[in-house]
């Protein structure tokens, strides 16, 4: 064994002590002083053979609402993963801010940085009332200790009534979220994403099942939350794309194939051949 | 549209089924109450009192026999409830909770060792198995487990770093489901192999016995017979209500969070192997606990407390009782113990029969256990009366 590797395997070890005895990201550890909340710089992932993604490198800024849009397995949900820790990328960099290396972080160091994530699937806890959803999710520290004495104040009840009238589930606090609609587990589960406070929010297919109504109402929703957070949409929903308004990236085979406004893009020989092509 | 609906209304009765079975959030603190009250007189005035006031041949006097036998399942009950909270709450299934059970057994063992003194059969300071191996002093780790205090604490700390360190490896891996099943029953029969070994110092496949005093008490006498069973008592009822507190907070949202979602639970930015760290651990120190109470009533403590029979015993008094609310456990225990110790008086050779045809039908059938059962009837003629 080489000191090199001697070396490398202590700070390894000392790393993931450091990390496992309660250690957190800071809010002050996020650092978007040059407008950028995520770079990713030629990512590779690949799943026994299969490239998921190919040098794939996308910047989100500050405030920004941007969509995704992509064939089935272009990537997208894959992107979502190493962004949030649960897939490491075979090479290349992911950092949030200027100085948070997303590819050493765990999925609750992530989440604690400020990157919250909706799934494709809705995926709240069905056997908690509404109200309990949003309070698991609510921005606390979530560590063992202080958990175990952890009482709601006034505060934090006030921000979970106000975020449930904005979701419309005001009124269904003490109903169990596994009794709810489709469309309204997916709006429990962004509201569970906005009570996190996060700085990104990642969404995939967030109006999938939902009514034409509920899907002009989060178009709304999302709009109205642009500008104060960072906002990462998968959709295949062209028409909500279209009202959501901002840049458009097109995915394919795992890199950037295309990016601009939506009508630019539409417009890219090579988007059409990937989207009529198949 | 009718198709959805249908599957709505499919999903929405099967949640809630759940719910129906699920522990109810609100039961009436009165009847809590009420139940502890009646407990408490039961564990201990009643029954001491049959025991130590009654004369024998008074009907109503309360035999060794029965006391010995209630003060052991009350050490069973109390095991039921830890391994609920890891299995019935946080969804991990420990097929090894025997080997926590056992090593509090053997800790507070040796204290029971060391107060036989000269009494024993070669009439020596050291325990009579060590005279046999031809030791001539007491093992460092035997050093100090003639006092009780030094007992109590091993009792507590051995077990739980063992669990600290095993449930430590085991969640960072994110060893999940039957994998950790698997582990853990390889765990205590390894275990098992290490106890029956004479050279590790436990007195090899006989284990410890003919213990003689507890505190100068002699171990016979009815006082400290009482004094156990009610001890084991106070055990129960400490972990019900160690339980209850737990359960209805929002710590314990979070393990059936773990149970339901877990990766959920981790883009919330929750750590869950922490949260089964602490639940695993805890669940292990009072597993050790109600095996040191045990022991002293039983009079015995031997290697196989920790075949894995034993530890999958366990998970059948749970799920007969039903998992994930806490009289489930305690019910388990009893109907399954009481069961079991009339069959192997009437038919032995047929109990371990009885006992894989309860665990079949009860998965098969009554997958939230007799308290589950007793909640559709309650639903099930409410639903008729109205």
């Amino acid at each position: 064994m080489t000191p090199a590797i001697l070396r490398a395997g202590y700070a390894r070890g000392g790393n993931a002590l450091g990390v496992s005895f309660g250690h957190q990201v800071k809010e002050g550890d996020l650092d978007t002083s040059t407008r950028v909340i995520v770079y990713l710089e030629h990512i590779s992932v690949s799943f026994d053979g299969f490239k998921a993604l190919n040098d794939l490198s996308l910047f989100i800024d500050v405030g920004e609402l941007r969509c995704i849009i992509g064939p089935n397995g272009a990537g997208k949900t894959t992107m979502m993963d190493v962004i949030t820790g649960k897939s490491r990328p075979d090479s290349g960099s992911a950092f949030l801010g200027q100085s948070l290396d997303l590819t050493r972080l765990s999925e609750p160091e992530i989440a604690h940085a400020g990157v919250g994530r909706k799934f494709q699937k809705p995926t709240v806890f069905e056997n908690h009332t509404v109200f309990e959803n949003m309070e698991l999710a609510l921005k606390t520290d979530k560590r063992v200790w202080k958990t175990l004495f952890a009482q709601l104040n006034s505060e934090d009840t006030d921000r979970i009534a106000q975020t449930l009238r904005l979701i419309r589930l005001d009124g269904q606090e003490s109903r169990p979220a596994g009794l709810l609609s489709h469309g309204q587990k997916q709006w429990l589960e962004i509201g569970m994403l906005l009570v996190q406070e996060p700085k990104l929010l990642l969404l995939d297919e967030p109006v999938a099942g939902m009514t034409d109504e509920e899907t002009e109402r989060t178009a709304e929703l999302f709009l109205s939350l642009a500008g104060r957070h960072s906002l990462m949409v998968v959709e295949h929903d062209m028409a909500f794309i279209r009202k959501l308004g901002g840049k458009v990236t097109v995915l394919h085979e795992g890199s950037v194939l295309a990016e601009g406004p939506l009508d630019k893009v539409q417009n890219d020989q090579r988007v059409i051949d990937v989207y009529l092509g198949r | 549209m009718t198709h959805t609906e249908s599957l709505l209304a499919a999903e929405e009765a099967e949640v809630a089924d759940t719910q129906a079975s699920a522990p109810p959030s609100h039961i009436h603190g009165q009847t809590i109450r009420a139940a502890t009250g009646i407990y408490a007189g039961l564990v201990f005035v009643l029954i001491p009192l049959a025991h130590l006031a009654v004369p024998e041949s008074h009907g109503l006097h309360a035999s060794d026999y029965l006391v010995t036998l209630l003060g052991k399942i009350l050490c069973y009950a109390a095991v039921a409830v830890a391994l609920d909270l890891v299995w019935g709450y946080t969804g991990i299934l420990s097929l090894g909770h025997g080997v926590f059970f056992a090593l509090g057994g053997y800790a507070f063992g040796m204290y029971l060792m060391r107060g036989i003194g000269l009494d024993g059969s070669y009439h020596s300071h050291l325990p009579d198995f060590m005279v046999f191996l031809d030791w001539k002093e007491l093992p460092w780790y035997w050093l100090g487990t003639g006092h009780i205090l030094w007992a109590v604490f091993l009792v507590v700390a051995v077990p739980g770093l063992l669990a600290l360190v095993f449930g430590y490896f085991a969640f960072r891996s994110r060893i999940k489901g039957v994998y950790f099943s698997i582990i853990t029953q390889a765990m205590t029969v390894a275990f098992m192999l290490l106890f029956f070994r004479n050279e590790t110092g436990f007195g090899g496949n006989n284990g410890f016995t003919d213990f003689k005093r507890i505190l100068g008490c002699s171990i016979t006498a009815p006082g400290t017979r009482i004094v156990l069973f009610a001890l084991s008592g106070a055990l129960l009822l400490g972990t019900l209500y160690l339980a209850r507190r737990l359960t209805a907070s929002k710590f314990g949202r979070i393990l059936t969070a773990i149970r339901d979602a877990e990766s959920r639970l981790m883009f919330i930015g929750y750590n869950p192997l922490y949260y089964k760290l602490f639940i695993w651990t805890l669940s292990a120190v009072i597993c050790a606990v109600a095996g040191a109470l045990y022991v002293p009533q039983v009079g015995i403590i031997n290697p196989g407390e920790m075949s894995p029979s034993n530890s999958i015993e366990m998970v059948v008094w749970v799920a007969v009782g039903g998992r994930g609310t806490l009289i489930g456990p305690v019910v388990g225990a009893f109907l399954v113990n009481l069961a079991k110790s009339w069959f192997t008086v009437s038919f032995p050779e047929y109990w371990l029969f009885f006992l894989g045809a309860v665990f079949v039908i009860v998965t098969l059938l009554l997958p939230h256990g007799v308290v589950g059962l007793f909640k559709k009837i309650k639903t099930l003629t409410k639903g008729g009366a109205s």
